[in-house]
Order: C-alpha cells, then structure tokens, then sequence
C-alpha cells in the first residue's frame, strides 16, 4: 500500500494508540506477568476480539447484536472439536465401551461418530470452518433479517433468542455435543501438548497477532468508504438507502465480520483454556461481550480491546478478594460507567485526558526544533504538530520523513 | 539457599562493619535453615505449609444458580475446618483456607482451581459440586498434581488419582434403592424420569439395567432440559401407564415445578399408587419444594438430618449452633463435611503434606467419626458407605425406613451395567 494510503489508514492519534497497545500487550505484560495471569489475560483477550467485532457492528453499523455468543461458540466448539477427536485416540480411550470415540459420546450410548464430526479429523477443514461457519451463519441471519428491514430492539432480541437456542440445543443433544459439561479435557493440536507453559505463551502471542491482525482489518474498515457508510447508515438510514445504497448488503457484511472475528476469539479461548461449554455461548455471556464492548467505549476499537481487559480483571481480582460481594461490586461498576461515561473509557480519554496528552507532546515538539531541528525545512514542524513524537515509538519519524 | 551464598560472600570481607552483617545474615540463614528443615520433612513439594499453618482451597459457587446447592458444602467445609483446628490442626499446623467462587460457571472454575494450585499452592481443595463443574478444574488438578475432595453423589464412569470423591457414585445409590423398592413394595414397573444432562442420563442407564436383570419392566423414560417447568404432558403420560414407581432425577428449580405438579395432577404421594422414589431430592431441595409437597415420596442416599446415631447427632448440634437453628442438612453437605476430615486422616498417615504420599496414603483411610457412620476409601478413590431409603415428612424432614446391612462397595465403572 502506498504510504498515502497508509497515513490516511493510520492517522498519527491513532497510530499512537495502536503502538501503545502493542507494547502492553507484546512486551510490558509478558514481562511483568507470571505465566498463570499471562494465561488469564490471554483468555480475557479472546473476548476482545468479540468486543472489537461489537464496535463495528453496534459502534458503527448501529446493529446490536445480543448473541455474539453464537458466534463465539462456533469457532470455540469447531476448535474443540478438533482437539477432542486428537484426544480420543483408541488407545486413551480403550476402557470405553467402544473406543476411539470421545468419552461423552461413549457415555450416551452412541457406538459409532456421527457424519457430521468426521471432517473435524483434518485441522485444515477445523481451520476453514473457523472462518467460514460463522460467516455462513451471519449471512443466513443476516439476509433474514436485514432484507426484510428489521432492526433495532427487534434484531437485538431476535439474536438473543438465538442465543438461547444454541445453547438449549447443545445442552439436548449431549451425545453429540457433551452437553452441559462442555468438551473438557482437551491435550495436544498435531501432538504439541497445548497445556504447558511454553503452549501457552505461544499462544498468548498467537492470541494477541490475530488481535492486531483484527484491529487492522476493523481500522481498515472504520476508514474505508464503507464505514463512512456504516456510520451514515446508523444516523440516517434511510437517507442512505434513498442515495441508491443496498443497505442491507453492507448490514449483513458487518455482521459476518463481526461473527468471524468472535469465532476467531472463541477458537483462541478453547485453546488457552482447554475447553469449551455452553455456558459461554448462552445469553448471558453474550450480554456481558456488550458491556465489555460498552465499557471500552463502542466508538473505539482499541477502547474495547481495553474494555474487555479491565472488566476482566476486576471480575478476577473483586472474585479472588470478596468472593461472596463481588457481583455487586461488578454490578456497581457497569452501572457508574453507564451513568457516568456513557461512552466508555475510550470517551473518558477523548475528553479529558487526549487534550493533555495533545498539549504535552506539542509542547515537547515545539521545545525540539528549537534545541536541534535547524535544518529541516519550515513546513514541517506545523505539520508534525499532531504526531505527538514519542521517543519510543520509531515508527513515527518514518511516517514524518515521508511527508 | 540463596541466604547462605550471600552469606559467604561477606564472610569474605575484611572490613569491621562485616563482622555485625555477618551475625545478622548467619542467624538468619540459621532461623531459617532450622525452619524450612522442620517444613521441609513434611512439604518436599513446595505446598504452602510453615510450621504452624497449612494453606486449603475451597472452591464452590456462592453466586450464580448453583450458590443454592453449595452453600450447605462451604458452610460444612468450614466447620469442618473450624473443628480440626480447635483440635490442634493437621500434623500441629492450623488449616487456613482461601476460598474461591467459582460464579457457577465452568470457566471459572476452571481458573480459580488453576490459582489456587499455581498461585497458591494449596495442599487440597474441597470444592466443586456439578459434574461439569468436575469435568472442568480436572485436567487442572492431574496437570498441576492437586487433590481434590468432591462431595457430590454423581454417574461414576470417573477414577481420578487427583480426586477422591466423597459422595456415592451412581450404583451405590440406585441399585440399593431399587432393590428395596422391589423387595419391600412389590414393584413390578417403572417410569424413568429426569433432567436432560449426564448424571441422571447415566442414572437411569443404570436403573433401567437393574429393573431389566430383575425381569422387571421400565414403561417410560423421559428427560427435560434442565430448569423446565411443564411436566403435565409426562404426568397424563404416568397416569395412562400406571407404573408402580416413578423414577424421578429432576434436579435443581425444576423439582418444585415436579412435585407440585404431580400434588395438583391428583397423585397423593403418601397413598404409594404410584409410589415416588428419587434420588436427586435432599432436605435442602424440600425448602424449596415445601414438605407438603413432598409428603410421601421416598429418596435413596446415604445420608439423611435425622439420622439417629450419636455422631450425628453432635454433628447436626454444632452445624445448628454456627449456621443457625433452621438450617438443614442434606446427603451432599455431609459429604463435604467429611472432605476435611479424611484429607487430615491421610496426611496424618503420610506423615506428610505431600500430594503423592497423601494420594499412597488414602486407600484405607477409615472415619468411625463420619455423620453418616462409619466410612472407609477405597482403592478406587471412592467411600464405601451404607444406602438408606428416607421417607418424606411434611415438615421437609425424611424418617429413615430401610438402611443397607453393610457398606457397598463403589463401583465407578460397573461391568454389566453400560
């Protein structure tokens, strides 16, 4: 891409942002973190990808979706599928009644693999329906719905329902799903043990690269004409649609990517965490992936990156110092966010803190040209007033150099 | 370790000051090389124990749906608790627990069991209650060598070297149950009823194998998704059949839909036509339910309140006296009692902290002390423990009509019954 393209994708504010992140997420918390919380952050951050998916789709394309989890669910059961026939080789399984089957199958009396498991066998067919069942889902849902021009509270119930169904079907139907114990005891993808330490910081990294690859493709999106459509379609709709626009193509579109970036978190959650049960594809997690999304500010993909972050740990650290008070600190702290900073965190820093931080680095750029800059030409300074040079971000003097 | 090295380093200074250092750092290299020596004989794993204290987990749900249920285990796990320490503790250190909730979400329990052992390193958790819940910190416990106390009556088909489980595995409780139906009532048929998950599923499978090698004849077998409230449809269906016995593992909120109604369908439980056995019913379920709802029906489990032995008794004093006159006491919080109780047992055998040793050592372990009689762990990691059939009252309490002459043995994988 062209370097025009490039700063017009990554303006210098944001560029900021996203390096700040990087460097908390790559560097700052591997090295603080021992590999037991660096594990639990990895888990809260397979529900950003679900938040950052939220802010497209609610943030920007005005869609509230409340069953997120469906989504979620599908790339993390695809995934334990996968690692559940890996686990369920005839010779770990010889006690069973027939083995080579996974245990909960054996349990409920089915005696051979149905159909519809056999293609988990491959880890290529396991990754493309990562990808592909939710996409295939959101288009159903979404020409469904958005042809016939539902919206609003109407759609937001409607995925709830799904919600709810999913889980009843997975729950009904435990010999092909293992019900409400979830599939548990999931060891190794293609003989790499995934419970060790060392799996585990590979797949935080792993974790936190699709992350970005996620942030990336969502800025491309918020910046790209189609997210200035997003955002007109969300405060006039139908003067969008009286423009000539197909409304409900660019609806559906969102929505699948919404899905696909939840189904990429949920594969990453069975992964870090080693299993995966109904209890997060129901209702109420899908509720909770919206307050994340609430939290961080629905305007703000990296906002949600954080959102999910700090809602996640306070629930860990509230549950490990007050196990019996904590839902109510939790539920005090949603509902201050909701009153106080309607739009999250990342409003909280547009307001108050992104005017300071402006002011600071003008003033540090200013002082510069004048200590050392000379010789470089006159135009630049002004230009350069926004870029907020950090001294630690190497990126920014390329991005000047070009200008 | 690294307190002696330091301590060489600045023996081999010449300077006056190192002489004072030198005092300072020898005794405490010294306090501490006695200390860790005294911790190390019984702890060679790195467990948290000091010399005057043992660190516990106890991981359940106190929020969520299950808090209901789980709360009688927490409250039993800690007088338990309570009581080892104002006998002295475990191998002369007090027992402190951390508790952690695991927010009925399997999750969750999944990374608090993970703290405990990682972070924590507790020397045992008592803790969990669904199988799920099970299912979940188990990979945790066998990768990290943890050992968990279950206290839940649950389907067997489990034998982990991590955990011992001191509820009934599902024989125990269904064929003592069934046969006592059979032998005392004159049962010839049976409608098989329960919640749709993996535990009464398992159950029945059982049941129904029972009633079958006994020619006996199962004439239904329905399951509903957990929290359904409409069992209409299946109680017309009980009254077209005519079964001599309803079979019913409902568990959960669901139970009070059941019972009341089958009361308001017109079955009168106490006339025994047909006769109501179940083993998902303890007296915490009948709070909710309400005892006149409840009247008649019989439950097989190894533990009822009004158990009339001595230990008991002492046993229902001192849980009233911490929790509460109205409390109640059912089979799964007698079983979580226990957990404490035959963990002190092992260790006090071992002669050691360590989860290996206390793992060799707890085959065998016997409490003459239990509330429920007299226990012993077997091989299998499961108690060997009496069944008794209870008879509902109206006012929530069960009247022990039958117990078992002798212990059953646990069974987990039952040839002959999968």
């Amino acid at each position: 891409m062209s370097y025009q393209g490039f700063g017009a994708l990554f303006p210098k504010k944001e560029m900021l942002g996203f390096l700040v992140l990087a460097i908390i997420l790559a560097v700052i918390l591997p090295l603080t973190l021992d590999i037991f919380r660096l594990n639990l952050v990895g888990k809260y951050l397979t529900y950003a990808f679900v938040a950052v998916g939220l802010v497209l789709c609610w943030g920007y394309g005005g869609i509230l979706s409340l069953g997120q989890g469906v989504f979620f669910g599908l790339g993390g059961y695809a995934m334990a599928m996968f690692l559940k026939l890996e686990a369920s080789d005839p010779e770990s399984t010889k006690i069973q009644s027939t083995p080579g089957i996974p245990d909960f199958m054996d349990w409920n009396q089915l005696t051979e693999l149905p159909f519809f498991w056999e293609p988990f066998h491959s880890f290529g067919f396991t990754l493309a329906a990562i990808i592909l069942l939710p996409c295939i889902f959101g288009y159903i849902i979404g020409v469904a719905m958005f042809k016939r021009r539902v919206g609003g509270v109407y759609f937001a119930i409607i995925t709830q329902a799904l919600a709810a169904i999913l889980t009843i079907l997975i729950i009904g139907q435990q010999g092909y799903t293992g019900g409400v114990n979830g599939m548990t005891d999931l060891r190794t993808l293609h003989g790499f043990d995934i419970r060790t330490d060392s799996a585990k910081y590979f797949f935080y990294f792993l974790c936190v690269a699709l992350l970005f690859a996620c942030l990336f493709a969502a800025q491309f999106i918020r910046k790209s004409k189609l997210g200035r459509l997003l955002v007109a379609m969300r405060d006039k709709e139908d003067r969008v649609r009286f423009s000539g626009y197909d409304v409900a193509n660019f609806k559906i579109f969102v929505f699948c990517i919404g899905g696909v970036f939840a189904a990429i978190g949920g594969a990453m959650f069975t992964l870090q965490v080693g299993f995966m049960s109904p209890t997060l594809v129901g209702i109420v997690p899908s509720i909770e992936m919206v307050i994340f999304c609430a939290v961080g500010g629905r305007l703000s993909i990296i906002g949600a990156v954080y959102g999910a972050l700090i809602v996640n740990a306070a629930k860990t650290s509230f549950s490990e110092s007050f196990p019996e008070l904590w839902l109510f600190a939790m539920g005090g702290l949603f509902i201050a966010v909701v009153m106080a900073f309607p739009n999250g965190l990342a409003g909280l820093y547009n307001t108050y803190a992104a005017p300071k931080v402006d002011a600071l680095f003008a003033k540090v750029f200013s002082k510069k040209p004048a200590v050392a800059a000379a010789p470089p030409p006159p135009a630049t300074p002004l230009v350069n007033k926004p870029v907020a040079t950090k001294t630690e971000t190497p990126v920014i003097p390329q991005g000047a150099l070009h200008e | 370790m690294k307190m002696i090295k330091h301590n060489r380093l600045h023996l081999g200074r010449p300077a006056k000051a190192a002489s004072t250092w030198k005092k300072c750092l020898l005794t405490l290299a010294a306090s501490l090389a006695i200390g860790s020596a005294h911790a190390a004989d019984v702890n060679t794993t790195g467990l948290a124990v000091t010399d005057t204290t043992v660190k516990v987990g106890i991981l359940h749900s106190v929020t969520g749906t299950m808090a209901i249920s789980e709360t009688g285990s927490v409250q039993a796990e800690k007088l338990a608790i309570d009581q080892i320490n104002a006998m002295g503790g475990v191998l002369g250190r007090k027992i402190e627990f951390i508790q952690e909730d695991g927010a009925s979400d399997w999750p969750t329990f999944a990374e608090k069991s993970k703290k405990l052992l990682v972070n924590d390193k507790v020397a045992a958790v008592f803790g969990c209650w669904t199988s799920a819940s099970r299912k979940a910190v188990l990979p945790i416990f066998e990768q990290y060598n943890g050992m968990l106390y279950y206290p839940t009556f649950y389907e067997g088909l489990e034998q982990s070297p991590n955990v011992i489980y001191t509820g009934q595995e599902a024989t125990q409780q269904i064929i003592a149950g069934i046969d006592w139906v059979v032998k005392t009532k004159g049962a010839k048929s049976f409608y098989l009823l329960g919640s749709d998950y993996i535990w009464p599923r398992t159950s029945n499978k059982i049941a129904r194998k029972h009633i079958e090698k006994l020619g006996l004849s199962v004439v239904g077998e329905e399951y509903y998704p957990l929290g359904h409230t409409q069992f209409n449809s299946v109680i017309n269906k009980i009254k077209l059949k005519k079964p001599d016995v309803i079979y019913a593992i409902v568990v959960g909120g669901s139970n009070v839909a059941f019972y009341k109604q089958l009361k308001a369908a017109g079955i009168d439980m106490t006339k025994e036509k047909p006769l109501v056995l179940t083993i998902s019913v303890t007296e915490d379920e009948i709070l909710g339910i309400g005892g006149e709802n409840m009247v008649g029906a019989y439950a097989a489990m190894k533990y009822f309140q009004s158990l009339p032995n001595d230990n008991n008794k002492k046993f229902v004093a001192d849980f009233k006296a911490k929790y509460g006159k109205d409390i109640v006491i059912g089979d799964v919080t007698q079983a979580a009692y226990l957990g404490p109780w035959l963990w002190k047992a092992a260790v006090e055998k071992a002669g050691s902290f360590d989860i290996d040793k206390v793992r060799a050592a707890s085959p065998g372990i016997e409490l003459t002390t239990a509330p429920e009689g007299y226990v012993k762990v077997h091989p299998n990691h499961h108690l060997w423990s009496k069944t008794r059939i209870g008879h509902a009252r109206t006012d929530g309490q069960y009247d022990v009509v039958f117990e078992t002459k002798d212990l059953i043995e646990p069974d987990p994988f039952p040839k002959g019954y999968q």
